[in-house]
């Protein structure tokens, strides 16, 4: 403000300055009014000629060109607004989409390991159950092969000892006496065996 | 001694002398700087108008004005003055352009002549005032009786008001006319100091001389901007009964 009063002092001193200076040489060429009338005229002419132009023809086009941009770059905005939008919400749904598909895959993964699992024990149950199938029929086997065997070789025993007694002496002994001694001595044998 | 400092401001005819009814309307070196400061403005505005959705450097350059010229008047006026935007438009262009041309040395600077300042700012003030009557009837006087002034006081304010309505014109145009026929003299003279002290001395006005004409383009176009201003500010009056 300072600046603008001081500048306009300066102006207008010198102004004065000059203008006192050059009325003795002719004075200002302002206040000749000679082309006054050619100025006026040749104002009035060219600036109505621009005003109609500007008016008429430029500055609709700069203002139509300016609303455009401004319409233009909102429906963009609004366009990108929903388009994030949508963005968003397909970024959601794969998300689920991810999410399920994990907790599928998880259970599936769970059931089919206790199937596997499950078949496993059935089989090694069922399994199990034939070993000791097998093993109690082979005990039996066992036992009784055991207790035939036992009777065989007294049965082999006393036929023997008969055979070699008849060749001995020539004559048939009673049987049951003589299996009467086997089994003493067999029980006798058994009883060294067993007992030690 | 350098030559008149004045002697840049001399119209002089070009071409025939053109007369009607006795009226001497010849073409001058003043008509011509006209025409060309019109035909600029016109030429870079036209080469604005591309309809391109980004700008090249001209568009932007004319909607650049177009924003501005058009922000200053909604601040300065609001929005009742929107349909004055063109002829605002156009006198800002035009004292800038003619401003500015008259920066170019050999130039004529159109508006360093109180006539041609004169014509503008009297067509505005009467503009202004017809917009002021029909905008608001004989209401319109109600401008120059300010609310809230002591009954004792009001005939002086009264008085005051009117005569600074009526010197509105006067302000206006010499404002323009004095800031660029001081600056041009100025300017001028400061030429006229590097040629008569020649190679020795003539360096410092010299630098005062580049000085001033950065201060001069300064004030080409502070003087626009002010003159369409207070072409807003008037306007404001004649639409929006403040008082």
């Amino acid at each position: 403000m300072l600046k603008k009063i001081i500048f306009q002092f300066l102006a207008l001193s010198i102004i004065f300055t000059y203008s006192a200076q050059s009325a003795e040489s002719g004075g200002m060429p302002q206040l000749n009014p000679e082309f006054w009338i050619s100025q006026i005229f040749w104002l009035v002419l060219t600036f109505g000629l621009l005003f109609i132009i500007l008016s008429k023809f430029i500055l609709p086009k700069i203002s139509n060109n300016l609303e455009t941009r401004k319409s233009q770059i909102l429906d963009n905005i609004e366009t990108a607004d929903k388009q994030r939008e949508e963005t968003e919400k397909k970024v959601k749904e794969f998300d689920k989409i991810i999410n399920d598909t994990k907790v599928e895959a998880k259970n599936f993964f769970n059931s089919e390991r206790q199937k596997v699992l499950d078949d496993i024990n059935n089989k090694r149950l069922s399994l199990e159950k034939d070993i000791e199938k097998e093993i109690i029929k082979a005990e039996e086997e066992i036992d009784q092969l055991k207790k035939t065997s036992q009777e065989k070789v007294t049965k082999i025993a006393i036929e023997t000892s008969s055979d070699l007694v008849k060749q001995l002496i020539g004559e048939d002994i009673n049987k049951s006496s003589l299996s009467a001694i086997v089994e003493d001595l067999s029980k006798k044998e058994m009883e060294k065996h067993n007992g030690i | 001694m350098a030559a008149n400092p004045m002697y840049q401001f001399n119209v002089y005819r070009i071409g025939p002398e053109i007369k009607i009814n006795n009226i001497d309307i010849s073409f001058t070196n003043a008509s011509l700087f006209m025409v060309i400061s019109s035909l600029a403005i016109l030429i870079i505005f036209n080469l604005g108008t591309k309809r391109s959705i980004i700008p090249n450097k001209i568009q932007l350059l004319a909607e650049l004005s177009y924003s501005f010229i058009s922000k200053m008047i909604s601040d300065t006026a609001g929005s009742k003055a929107k349909p004055y935007f063109s002829f605002i438009f156009s006198l800002f262009m035009f004292v800038l352009f003619c401003n500015m041309f008259g920066m170019i040395p050999y130039s004529f600077t159109v508006t360093s002549h109180i006539i041609v300042t004169f014509v503008l700012a009297a067509f505005i003030f009467i503009g202004v005032t017809i917009i002021g009557f029909i905008k608001h009837g004989l209401g319109y006087l109600k401008l120059f009786v300010p609310s809230g002034v002591p009954m004792v006081l009001l005939p002086l304010i009264v008085v005051i008001e009117i005569i600074s309505y009526l010197s509105r014109p006067i302000s206006l145009s010499v404002r323009l006319f004095a800031n660029m026929m001081a600056g041009h003299t100025m300017m001028k003279v400061f030429g006229g100091f590097v040629v008569s002290l020649g190679i020795v001395g003539g360096w410092l006005p010299l630098g005062f001389s580049v000085a001033l004409t950065g201060l001069e383009i300064l004030v080409a176009f502070l003087q626009a901007y002010v003159f369409a201003i207070l072409t807003c500010i008037y306007l404001n009056d004649a639409l929006n009964l403040h008082h």
